[in-house]
């Protein structure tokens, strides 16, 4: 339960920590708050030689909104976003997940950022980044590229983040106008990974949800306004495109059980606060 | 840019509990492992050592860490508290050690001073909790003792007592 031995790099700015990171390329580990990485070392998931720390690069802890967009930079905390005295305001899905994500006490070290890149299907965060159709902004030496969420995150634990390329921050649209917004998880505790997760967009004419915790990545879907029955519907067959599998924590079936009801429930009052 | 290469131990100076300590680790070493070995606090208490249970949680700076989930190196320059920091000079327990003993809120004591130290954090940030933040605090950690109740009585009364106080 040790981590094997690595070289520890702690850059100055962001320009010293892509440089590391093209020096070491796929040998290396951006740690930022640590909370699911260094649990992987210890279990010796994963191998690192480098493990370059950005957590302590106060240039990228920030949370700012421009361009209908909150950006987040990608040393800022859980707990910093959960601060954030615009966050129910500005950003209701996200402050209606916050609770959900980790612990109090893993919430003052876990990134925002860090969560998105470590891409764990169950994961809130990228839920929410999915759902709201945010982007993630990559810089290596050769510049700066933007990837829409979805084009980001490519299965469990895995994303198109090149070997050389440091995540500087996510951005999430801001609230829209006339727009209600609902999350829920199912958990064996609060703050454990999630059985089931739903993330929920409703306007006058159009429905989304977003799936966390049964595909291999959070999953997005949109319909027009729905009758109830249609919704039901629509809930099941979506329930059953995800293709969730059994185990320890969860049947399949009991899996497509909670994307039907925690998906009507999150619909519901994504639609209850759109007209509150 | 600071480089510290594997296989070799780095100087690590930091202020524990009020003191300035110091000591050599290597990258790979954790900090709960830092703490009990090279300065010989073994009331940090070490268990998952990945983060799940909650019992070598210290505070960083003031904020409430897995020791486990953080190496020596990141704590330099930074203050670090442990359960210690909550005894007086004169060896007497805080309040909310008398209320832990008071409600029967540890049994085995293996998770405790954890459990005590995000207690006291959140306390700080939080000074009239309902039962239910506590709970979720609480959430963090593990205890196969107590079931917990003794411990939400013990802090919920804590509050009480401190917001109480002139």
């Amino acid at each position: 339960m040790k981590p094997r031995s690595f070289t520890y790099v702690r850059p100055d700015d962001i320009g010293e920590a892509v440089q590391a990171l093209e020096r070491w390329r796929d040998d290396a580990r951006i740690l930022a708050g640590g909370q699911s990485l260094v649990p992987m070392m210890n279990f010796r998931l994963i191998d690192v030689k480098a493990l370059i720390d950005i957590s302590g690069l106060a240039p990228l802890a920030y949370i700012r909104e421009r361009n209908g967009e909150i950006e987040i930079g990608a040393s800022t905390t859980q707990a910093q976003l959960m601060g954030w005295a615009q966050l129910a305001n500005r950003a209701p899905l996200l402050s209606a997940a916050m609770p959900h994500v980790g612990h109090y006490q893993t919430r003052s070290r876990g990134t925002v950022c860090g969560s998105i890149a470590h891409s764990d299907p169950s994961s809130e965060l990228p839920l929410c980044l999915a759902t709201l159709g945010g982007s993630v902004v990559l810089q290596s030496r050769s510049g700066t590229r933007v990837l829409a969420a979805r084009d980001f995150q490519t299965g469990m634990l895995s994303t198109a983040r090149r070997p050389e390329e440091v995540v500087v921050c996510a951005r999430f649209p801001a609230r829209a106008a006339a727009t209600g917004y609902a999350f829920a998880e199912m958990t064996q505790r609060q703050g454990d990974f999630a059985i089931c997760a739903v993330a929920a967009m409703v306007s006058a004419n159009s429905i989304r949800l977003g799936v966390g915790g049964v595909a291999d990545r959070p999953t997005v879907r949109d319909w027009p306004a729905l009758a109830d029955g249609e919704l039901d519907d629509a809930l099941n067959d979506f329930a059953w495109d995800l293709g969730g599998t059994d185990d320890a924590h969860a049947t399949a079936a009991y899996r497509r059980e909670l994307v039907r009801r925690l998906g009507r429930r999150v619909i519901g009052e994504a639609g209850n606060a759109r007209t509150a | 840019m600071l480089e510290l290469p594997e296989g070799k131990r780095h100087l690590v100076t930091f202020t524990l509990d009020g003191e300035e300590v110091r000591g050599f680790a290597e990258p790979r070493m954790l900090l709960s492992d830092f703490l009990r070995q090279q300065l010989g606090r073994s009331e940090v208490h070490v268990a998952c050592e990945h983060g799940i249970c909650g019992a070598c949680t210290i505070l960083l700076d003031g904020e409430p860490a897995r020791s486990c989930l953080l190496f020596a190196l990141q704590a330099s320059g930074q203050r670090v508290e442990t359960v210690r920091s909550l005894v007086s000079a004169d060896g007497k327990l805080n309040d909310l050690q008398v209320s832990f003993r008071r409600h029967h809120a540890l049994q085995c004591g293996y998770c405790t001073p954890g459990i005590l130290m995000s207690s006291e954090a959140f306390l700080r940030a939080n000074a009239k909790p309902s039962e239910r933040e506590v709970r979720e605090m609480l959430s963090g950690h593990i205890c196969r003792c107590t079931g917990y109740a003794g411990m939400v009585d013990a802090i919920l009364e804590t509050a009480q007592t401190r917001a109480e106080q002139p």
